[in-house]
């Protein structure tokens, strides 16, 4: 018995931590790794850089009245200098300015199609990975069709079948987005079922919804966020895809995509009007493949923990 | 000294650099294994057995892990100065290594016979007096070394792939695998464990008997103690990162001296029943803060206030048996 | 009361193999081959066994992890293979079970409280959150672990303490009857000590009763008062733990007894002979006919592989499943 008080006495005194402190470890550890990582930090960066960069642009940009209906064809095609960045477009607005607020398109794109499809795609892929059976079978064999056709030739029929506006293109590649995270899911939760923790639970009487939201998805949690990541660049390629041909953001709204496809014409002569829109495209694009990289490693050593 | 033995760790302190600091998981240790000498290191989780046996492997990855001080010789030899071009002559040929699942320790998409023929062909290319040995001969060998560790139908095990085969008969390749190159040291990591009782015995026994006849030398690590009883002669036990006591196996199970073997032996169920001890108060320690003086100390029923401060030297109480305790240090400690 | 809580009557488990794009059945492993024992109030009983016995299938086929392929399990009077909504109710009150890898067994993304909430949450046990941390907290003291732990992630906790964790997250519903497979298995054995006695002292002050299975035998000895032994999905013995171990009459269960390795001169000089051949142990999806063991049993004769032998109390409370045995030894009348 003395032995006993001994250990209860000794373990007591080592942990006089409470829930903050935890957490504030735990937050910590994260960050360490985090930072450890080059390129999760220059990924970071630069997408942080851009978010703020779209979310203030009519406060940072030198000329926010050019992103809408504007027109100044003295000023038209003018090289980069210090009064335009970037030069100015076939009508004389400032590309700079147009570029910014592009990004503010490409982010709202990239937000409304994910959250459509990520949240659709996780709850039919814990579905089916839970209760298998048939369920399994029908979600699953549905999933195997639509990914079967190719995102830009989906959203290209169904854009052009009605009128091409920004929303139909998002809508059109939402809803074959779902199925890459609806399989995604659906392994992980096969795999994650076959786990004495879930076994636990069975035995403690836990309801199925409780098992799946509890158990089962906070262990998807880590791939589910870097494959989201890593997919905001395509979304927004897929966007700027289909704005280039001309059926996505209608003028005088200004869109990455529709600036390059105007732009194209008048190479190699003004090739500003393409070569910065482009880059910015890559930008944001290689900001975001970073940050998933880097994301993916810090997350993966979590579960094992340090 | 000399060629004596065939594996001398002399004051070896491995250290890792992580989040909280640095680690220092082994604090100096010293052990040494003769010629033909089956030796076991027995120690719980933490204790840095296997920390020690990848240092004697080559395998530690050199940042994280640094290397302050301590040598260790194989056959004379520095393995912590050679280059990794001298460390891959050395691997598999002169020290070779049985890993502890089975299961896992093979590769599933290719038959026994490729893997084995690897093994072969490695070790050949490296010694120039072997040349090009055909694949004739290669199979000969596999087929000879399968048939030292009594598997029926060699042949067909050689085409096998391993999931086809029960967890003895890998086991059993592996080891055939281990000794084909004739080793001069075998180290066995948990050998058994992941096996069923009565496949476990007849794998230790083979074992045991094979390192006889060839006369190589063998490191058993585990913490299972009668597997160290069963097939050891000597064993050296380890806690936190330092040897506690060492001793001929039977010497030291009969009658052990050190506090924490006292605990571990008291702990293990005996087979013909009764109580077992309440295990040993506290946890494993902290190698980033570790206890001072003596690393066993806060959980230690005996403690003196001479083992918070400085480190008990290993005590020589016959010939053979040391001891790193107050209790038995002639000079500077205080006997009770 | 005289009364067993459990009752085991034939308990059958088998799991289909299916392949092919339509998953056809071509074949079934006999997990569990008709299993029959019980278990009295306050009572520790031990089953044993090697890989491919199915002793854990049996535990998880009695917490209904895994529905049974046949056979009835009756629980404090009630027949609890039916599977009623209220008799589901009512078992995962009672029964409960503690896993064998600490390592698993817990959600590395959920923190202890998380993890030890659930079964407060389930079965409605406390009236707020409050009140729940206050029952968790004396949960953990329970078993030795301050109450601190509980805003920790098992990543945090050595395998003792996690296998601590599980305990108390069994013991959260205050059941009456748990199964532990292999709880101290994947523990160094000065951990295994601590929670065996832990164990122990839960189980007297709480008067619950155990259902053990390992293959550690020598830890079986010490603490289960009646084992069973089970081989290729049938028990083959049962007997009061100390007449098993002094006087083991069924081949298998010497065999199985000579090869624990041990670490003393006195153990291996109480070990009996073994009476096998070698050889491997066959796999459950294609056992031998007759009795299970006979290509391995240096006593098998014809008609071990043609017949399975009945299990027969030989010596009262001593029952074993073996020709050669019930041959020389005559059944004990009740």
């Amino acid at each position: 018995m003395k032995n006993k008080q001994k250990v209860l006495s000794s373990v007591n005194s080592e942990f006089t931590t409470t829930q903050w402190m935890v957490l504030k470890d735990k937050i910590g550890r994260a960050w360490y790794r985090f930072r450890r990582n080059s390129i999760s930090i220059t990924g970071g960066s630069m997408v942080l850089l851009v978010i703020l960069l779209a979310i203030l642009a009519p406060y940072v940009t030198p000329y926010p009245q050019h992103a809408g209906a504007f027109t100044d064809f003295l000023n038209a095609f003018q090289t980069p200098s210090k009064s335009h960045w970037f030069g100015t477009d076939e009508i004389g607005r400032d590309l700079f300015t147009r570029v910014i607020f592009g990004y503010r398109i490409s982010l709202m794109l990239a937000v409304i199609v994910l959250g459509i499809s990520v949240p659709l795609g996780v709850i039919l892929g814990l579905t089916a990975g839970y209760f298998g059976g048939r369920i399994e079978t029908i979600i699953m064999r549905t999933t195997d069709v639509f990914l079967a056709l190719p995102p830009l030739v989906m959203a290209l029929a169904i854009c052009a079948a009605f009128t091409p506006t920004i929303e139909r293109a998002m809508l059109a590649i939402a809803s074959i987005w779902w199925t890459w995270h609806c399989r995604l899911v659906h392994g992980i939760t096969r795999s994650i079922k076959t786990e004495e923790f879930v076994q636990a639970s069975w035995v403690i009487g836990d309801s199925h919804f409780r098992i799946i939201f509890k158990d089962i998805l906070p262990n998807c949690m880590s791939a589910i966020i870097v494959k989201t990541t890593l997919d905001v660049g395509f979304v927004i390629l897929i966007g700027a895809g289909l704005s280039f041909l001309g059926l996505g953001t209608q003028p005088p709204k200004s869109d990455l995509g529709t600036m390059i496809s105007y732009g194209a014409q008048y190479l190699p002569t003004k090739w500003w009007t393409t070569v910065f829109p482009s880059f910015a495209i890559l930008f944001l694009i290689l900001g975001f493949n970073l940050l998933g990289d880097g994301l993916r490693d810090m997350l993966d050593v979590e579960t094992e923990g340090i | 000294m000399g060629n004596k033995y065939i594996l001398e760790i002399r004051d070896l302190h491995v250290h890792f650099r992580v989040y909280e600091g640095i680690s220092r998981v082994i604090d100096g240790i010293s052990l040494y294994i003769a010629k033909g000498e089956r030796v076991g290191l027995a120690g719980e989780t933490g204790c840095g057995k296997t920390v020690t046996m990848k240092t004697v492997m080559g395998m530690l990855k050199i940042p994280p892990a640094i290397i302050p001080c301590g040598e260790v010789y194989l056959n004379g030899r520095d393995i912590l100065k050679m280059s990794p071009k001298e460390l891959l002559q050395i691997k598999g040929t002169e020290i070779s290594v049985i890993f502890q699942d089975p299961m896992n320790a093979l590769n599933p998409v290719f038959t026994v016979g490729e893997q084995f023929y690897d093994v072969i062909r490695f070790a050949q290319q490296r010694f120039s007096n072997g040349g090009n040995l055909f694949r004739e001969r290669i199979r000969n060998k596999m087929i000879a070394a399968l048939k030292e560790v009594i598997l029926p139908d060699p042949e067909r095990i050689a085409n096998s792939y391993p999931l086809e085969l029960s967890g003895g008969m890998r086991q059993r390749v592996l080891i055939a695998m281990a000794l084909v190159n004739n080793p001069k040291l075998l180290i066995a990591d948990e050998p058994g464990t992941a096996l069923d009782v009565t496949i476990q015995a007849q794998i230790l026994n083979l074992m045991t008997k094979l390192v006889e006849v060839k006369g190589i030398s063998i490191l058993i690590i585990t913490h299972n103690l009668g597997v160290i009883k069963e097939t050891t002669e000597r064993v050296y036990i380890m806690y936190g990162g330092k040897v506690m006591e060492t001793a001929p196996t039977n010497v030291l199970f009969r009658n052990p001296k050190h506090p924490y073997s006292q605990g571990l032996l008291s702990s293990v169920p005996r087979l013909t029943g009764g109580e077992i001890a309440e295990g040993i108060p506290g946890t494993v320690p902290d190698y980033i803060t570790a206890p001072s003086g003596c690393r066993f100390h806060p959980r230690c029923n005996y403690a003196m206030p001479i083992c918070a401060q400085k480190e008990p030297p290993l005590t020589m109480l016959e010939s053979d048996h040391y001891v790193a305790c107050y209790l038995y240090a002639k000079q500077g400690g205080q006997n009770e | 009361m005289n009364n067993p809580l459990l009752t085991v009557e034939n308990l059958v488990k088998y799991f289909p193999i299916r392949v092919g794009f339509f998953q056809r059945r071509i074949g079934k492993v006999r997990a569990v081959d008709g299993v029959s024992f019980d278990i009295k109030n306050c009572e520790i009983f031990g089953l044993i066994g090697e890989s491919g016995s199915g002793k854990s299938t049996v535990g998880k086929t009695l917490v209904r992890i895994y529905k049974p392929t046949g056979g009835a399990v009756w629980f404090k009077g009630r027949d609890v293979t039916k599977s009623t909504k209220e008799n589901l109710r009512f078992f995962k009150k009672e029964v409960q079970m503690v896993f064998q890898d600490p390592k698993s067994s817990l959600n590395p993304r959920r923190s202890i409280k998380s993890t030890l909430e659930d079964p407060l949450i389930v079965h409605r046990i406390a009236q707020n959150g409050r009140d729940r941390e206050r029952i968790i907290g004396n949960l953990l003291q329970m078993v030795e672990l301050s109450p601190n732990y509980m805003y920790k992630y098992p990543s945090a906790l050595s395998g003792g303490q996690r296998q601590r964790v599980a305990i108390a997250r069994a013991l959260a519903v205050k059941p009456s009857f748990i199964v532990l497979d292999e709880p101290t298995s994947a523990l160094d054995v000065s951990v295994q000590a601590k929670i065996i006695h832990l164990l122990q002292g839960l189980q007297r002050e709480f008067h619950l009763s155990y259902l053990f299975i390992s293959h550690d035998l020598s830890l079986v000895r010490t603490i289960a008062r009646r084992t069973a032994v089970m081989y290729l999905g049938r028990i083959y013995e049962i007997a009061p733990t100390e007449k098993l171990f002094t006087s083991p009459l069924h081949p298998y269960t010497r065999t199985l007894i000579s090869a624990v390795p041990v670490i003393s001169k006195e153990e291996q000089e109480a070990k009996p002979m073994k009476q096998s051949r070698g050889g491997e142990i066959p796999s459950p999806v294609n056992p031998p006919n007759g009795c299970a063991f006979h290509p391995r049993c240096s006593l098998a004769d014809k008609i071990c592989s043609q017949q399975l032998p009945e299990i027969v109390e030989v010596i009262r409370g001593h029952f074993v499943r073996c020709h050669h045995v019930s041959f020389n030894m005559p059944s004990v009348k009740q």
